[in-house]
């Protein structure tokens, strides 16, 4: 009756096609419901005390007076943990609170129930803690030498990595120090949730989070209840970037609302925020870079050091992007890296979008610069003839197997042209609405720059993601436990549903640990592709199913049948079945979507230990008021290898957003830590970019060349915009002041002073 | 000590007039009195005030509005800085205006009065050192009395004022002077920072003066007297022969040993005297490419 192949659709959009984020007008219309606006009538209030010390030894504890405080319903300490002490991502040697020591600022000692927040908070004051300050571990460099701060010792993870023959040496050398300051996540919504007493013993955890089940497993151990007791349910995410990966205040909303039996709420301050979670590493890295005369790359060295802060964190899995990506998208036949990531007293590190690749592209780019420089090459050029491609190795000894579009992606974003003329109104030019150069004060620059990095989990780990497909009456419910924390999944999971079940009524449940398994985490850009593999193959298995079940009723072969658009058709014509009427009894099914597995690292940090690899590159302009050392970015031009673009609109939003942050860490973005204690742990000092500090990004070309294994081909998105972006920045900086600038962010004194003067 | 320990309800007063107002100061002394909210309220959120009684200024119309009184412009207390931003005042103090445009955000400039902004009394409150250089003039009341006080005797150190208790900020009274006037301001972002140095530097035609005032450089409003009254005198008032480099350097160096700035985890002294310096120099460059023969 109608041509399929032509038949206008008007339905909801599929792969490749613009999707609007169901909660994209909530958010900005002020309407979405954050975890933070998580109510309940008979609901307490939570509260935490936090060690005011970066290092302590804790005398004793008095909770009399908080406990007298009018409206106080629980005060509680690390002996009323009911089940394990400790948490922690890859180890657990972080407490839930503090016993005896305290080793960093804002390590939470006490928590508190309470009718109000007000009476939260004056039961917080109350609690009287003797301590016997320490003199804190804060510089990294000598954390291994130092007595241990905590049982498992100073060195959180050591990768020496050795590569190749080891005795190549380069006719050009180049030898630089660089060094990475510690960057916030800076979400919006602080940490946030709610606990619910069940009848049955267990709780209901309510918080915006990265993993749930990570979460659950956690805190089940630390409650000592059977993780099918504890049902988390993701709450509304006010962005994460990593800094939800870990515990914050789930434990501890669980222990005041077993402990009163009633509903407990809590929710961080901006500032409580800041200790509250992880931040990225802070990095010091040293690179000696050996090359032929014709420009390539013999041998890499190089020296990392991560400060880890006081707890491990995801430091271990940080550090071994940071050694297996040192080098950047090139080829290397020699290297040897040694990075450690060490403890001290500093504020803990762990995720952070990037993780781990930010610092080295940031070092290792300034290293191609430079090499560039002392061979006299072009940059870019110096970049192509080293590029990466598929069957080449890495510094890992792994050989690509994959999709690795080096090239492409530098020489799309190289070749874009650029549009960015010289402003003459103040308010466009360095110091921006503070009106303070003119165009006479300001030099520009330009700089390019290349980085990659690894995307789902490597080295052996078990990675997988369960989903489950409920089609009937035509409409399609998916149940995943995957985080959305902002990157876009809900309208993935939409889409690749209609795509392959021909549907346009799709219900994605809300995600909890209850009647589904893990997801895995919402990081490593690795949703799109597992949780999106996951629900792929959950629905063609539907659809396997159904046409089966279509076949044998009719009488057709069923390869001959096709769903399309809210029907079944068969290809030789003479059937046409609506879906609602070929779903009235339901048909299921449920998968748990696995990537090939990946091997650890050898004592070399050699090995199989990656699945798959993401490309971008980023070229800067800046303008510079050399005088006053202040920067404005006017143009960020970019090329990403994405595999394959499933939501266009999402996709430059993911390549906006990440560069963003990568503009931050460039120029202004710095947790300020000094003597262990952070110093800006507010909005007001700890400065992101603003509209007149973020340039529009360019997206010169987005290099779909379709990833074996993904769904669709599609590589994750989220991290790489994030990696090369501070490195161009940068160096656009380093070109127009013809200063060194080794240090991220660059501050205002690093180009008024670049001897240290003040 | 601490048993039955129970915290207070908060009661607000929503003044309609000035001595709804005083008369409310007067009743609980220990008020605070809220203006915009935006320095009070991030006080009460940090928990370094604890809210009690409260007097809600923003219904006041005796504090909203300006006048312009001869060669005087007075402004309410209640008037906000996106208010300031308004063609029409920036016509009259232009470095007012460009003053108000640096601070925060829209919706801060919103809410923010020069009032509060005064109030605060921070070393980088941005209206301060535009204020200190046009001298402006306080008007102070309570119920029994009012009184005026320069701005710069209003502030006596970082974020101390001589406000007594019960005692309101009315209004604030600037001369309309004739010259053009310039406002820059150093921060580590391009917009919604705090000043980590900033100066204004207004032309008096009349009086044949430059007048400097500087911020973040400095516990209390500063005037660079020392080099107003060096450049002042070197420049060509009758003809606007533009003086010597020299001159503008010398001056530029004046205003930075004026300065007495501090080390914190915003800028470092060093940076910013020398901010003031390059900031000093170039806005002195830009009045007089302005101010030659009309
Ligand atoms: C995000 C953000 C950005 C900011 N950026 C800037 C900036 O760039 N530059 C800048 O200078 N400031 C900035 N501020 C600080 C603040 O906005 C200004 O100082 C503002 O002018 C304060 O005015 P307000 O009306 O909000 O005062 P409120 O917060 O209501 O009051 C501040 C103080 O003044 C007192 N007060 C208010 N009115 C009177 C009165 N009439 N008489 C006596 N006492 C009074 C109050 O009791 C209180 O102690 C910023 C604040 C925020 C939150």
């Amino acid at each position: 009756m109608t041509d399929l192949a032509i038949s206008k659709r008007t339905a909801a959009p599929r792969i490749g096609e613009d999707t609007p984020r169901p909660d994209g007008v909530p958010k900005v219309a002020g309407t979405f419901a954050f975890s933070s606006d998580l109510h309940h009538d008979r609901m307490l209030w939570g509260g935490t005390l936090r060690s005011p010390h970066p290092s302590a030894r804790i005398r004793s504890v008095d909770i009399s007076a908080a406990v007298a405080v009018t409206g106080v319903h629980a005060v509680l300490t690390h002996e009323d943990v009911p089940g394990s002490l400790v948490y922690g991502l890859e180890h657990r040697d972080q407490p839930v609170l503090a016993p005896d020591v305290v080793r960093y600022e804002g390590e939470p000692v006490a928590i508190v129930a309470a009718d109000s927040p007000e009476a939260v908070r004056m039961a917080v004051d109350a609690i009287a803690v003797d301590y016997e300050p320490l003199d804190p571990l804060v510089d990294p460099d000598l954390a291994e030498r130092a007595d241990p701060i905590h049982p498992d010792g100073n060195l959180v993870r050591r990768i020496n990595l050795i590569h190749g023959d080891q005795d190549v040496r380069g006719e050009v050398q180049v030898e630089g120090t660089y060094e990475v300051g510690m960057q916030d996540q800076a979400f919006l919504g602080p940490e946030s949730g709610m606990a619910v007493p069940a009848e049955d013993g267990g709780i209901d955890l309510y918080v915006a989070t990265q993993w749930l089940h990570s979460d659950r497993d956690q805190v089940a151990d630390c409650l000592g209840l059977d993780p099918a007791l504890v049902r988390l349910t993701l709450s509304g995410v006010g962005g994460a970037f990593g800094a939800r990966e870990d515990l914050s205040l789930h434990v501890h909303l669980c222990m005041l609302a077993l402990h009163t039996r009633r509903p407990v709420k809590m929710v961080y301050s901006r500032e409580e925020s800041f200790h509250g979670h992880v931040h990225r590493h802070p990095a010091r890295m040293w690179f000696r870079h050996h090359a032929d005369r014709d420009g390539s790359i013999v041998r890499v060295e190089s020296r990392l050091v991560l400060d880890g802060g006081a707890y491990a964190s995801s430091s271990g899995a940080v550090i071994a992007n940071a050694a297996c990506f040192a080098a950047g998208p090139y080829r290397v036949p020699s290297a040897h890296i040694d990075g450690a990531v060490v403890r001290t007293n500093n504020p803990p590190c762990g995720a952070m979008r990037g993780f781990g690749a930010v610092q080295t592209c940031f070092a290792h780019e300034a290293q191609m610069d430079r090499l560039a420089d002392a061979l006299g090459m072009d940059p870019v050029e110096l970049r192509l003839h080293n590029a990466l491609a598929p069957g080449d190795e890495l510094l890992t000894g792994q050989t690509i197997t994959g999709t690795a579009p080096v090239a492409e992606v530098i020489r799309t974003c190289a070749d874009h042209p650029s549009g960015a003329s010289m402003a003459v109104d103040p308010m466009e030019l360095p110091g921006g609405a503070g009106r303070t150069a003119d165009p006479e004060h300001v030099v520009r620059g330009e700089a390019f720059a290349v980085g990659f990095k690894n995307i789902l989990f490597s080295e052996g780990f078990d990675d997988f993601s369960e989903a489950s497909c409920h089609l009937a009456d035509g409409v399609a419910t998916i149940t995943s436990a995957c985080a959305e924390v902002g990157q876009g999944f809900v309208t993935l999971a939409q889409q690749i549903t209609r795509e392959v079940l021909g549907v346009d009524d799709v219900v994605l449940l809300p995600a909890s640990t209850v009647g589904i398994g893990s997801a895995g985490s919402t990081s490593a850009s690795r949703q799109t592709w597992m949780s999106g593999g996951a629900i792929q193959e959950a629905c063609g298995q539907v659809r396997v199913q159904l046409l089966e079940r279509l076949a044998v009723k009719h009488g057709v072969d069923a390869d001959d049948l096709v769903v399309a658009d809210g029907r079944v058709v068969s290809m030789a014509g003479g059937l046409e079945i609506d879906l609602v009427e070929a779903t009235a009894e339901p048909i299921e099914a449920s998968v748990v979507f696995r990537h090939a597995p990946t091997l650890p690292l050898d004592e070399n940090g050699q090995g199989d230990a990656h699945v798959s690899f993401a490309f971008s590159a980023h070229r800067a302009i800046v303008d510079v008021d050399v005088e006053l050392g202040l920067v404005k970015v006017v143009e960020l031009t970019t090329s990403q290898d994405v595999g394959r673009v499933l939501n266009p609109l999402q996709t430059v939003g993911q390549l906006e957003g990440g560069a963003a942050q990568g503009v931050g860490l460039a120029v202004m973005e710095e947790v300020l830590v000094q003597g262990g204690r952070i110093r800006n742990a507010s909005f007001t000092d700890y400065l992101v970019p603003t509209a007149l500090d973020m340039p529009p990004v360019e997206i010169a070309a987005l290099i779909e060349e379709a990833e074996p294994g993904a769904p669709f081909g599609a590589k994750g998105i989220g991290e790489p915009p994030s990696i090369s972006s501070t490195a161009a920045v940068a160096a656009a900086i380093r070109n127009a002041t013809g200063l060194d600038l080794p240090r991220v962010p660059v501050r205002p004194t690093d180009i008024v002073f670049p001897e240290g003067a003040a | 000590m601490l048993n039955g320990r129970q915290h207070v309800g908060v009661s607000v007063t929503i003044a309609t007039s000035l001595e709804d107002a005083c008369a409310a100061l007067t009743a609980e002394p220990g008020s605070l009195v809220l203006a915009g909210g935006t320095d009070l309220m991030v006080e009460v959120n940090r928990g370094s005030r604890r809210i009690g009684n409260v007097v809600a200024l923003n219904r006041i119309p005796e504090l909203a509005g300006w006048h312009l009184i001869g060669d005087e412009l007075r402004l309410g207390a209640g008037v906000t800085f996106a208010e300031i931003c308004d063609p029409e005042i920036a016509a009259l103090v232009p470095a007012l205006a460009q003053a108000a445009r640096t601070v925060g955000s829209p919706q801060i400039r919103n809410a923010a009065t020069i009032g509060g902004n005064i109030a605060t009394a921070s070393p980088a409150g941005d209206s301060i050192p535009v204020l200190a250089a046009l001298d402006a003039v306080l008007e102070l009341r309570s119920a029994e009395a009012s009184r005026e006080v320069p701005v710069t005797e209003f502030i006596t150190g970082v974020k101390a004022t001589c406000l007594m208790p019960g005692e309101l900020i009315e209004a604030v009274r600037v001369p309309v002077l004739d010259g053009p006037q310039e406002f820059c301001k150093v921060g580590p972002r391009n917009a919604m920072v705090i000043s980590v140095a900033s100066l204004a530097l207004l032309v008096d035609r009349s009086a044949r003066r430059i007048r400097v005032g500087l911020g973040s450089v400095a516990p209390t409003p500063l005037r660079a007297t020392q080099a107003e009254d060096h450049v002042s005198g070197h420049l060509d008032w009758d003809n606007g022969v533009p003086p010597r480099l020299e001159v503008v350097r010398e001056f530029a160096e004046l205003v930075a040993s004026s300065a007495s700035p501090i080390d914190d985890h915003r800028g470092s002294a060093a940076y910013r005297r020398h901010a003031v310096r390059i900031l000093a120099q170039r806005s002195l460059t830009r009045v007089l490419n302005r101010v030659s023969p009309s």
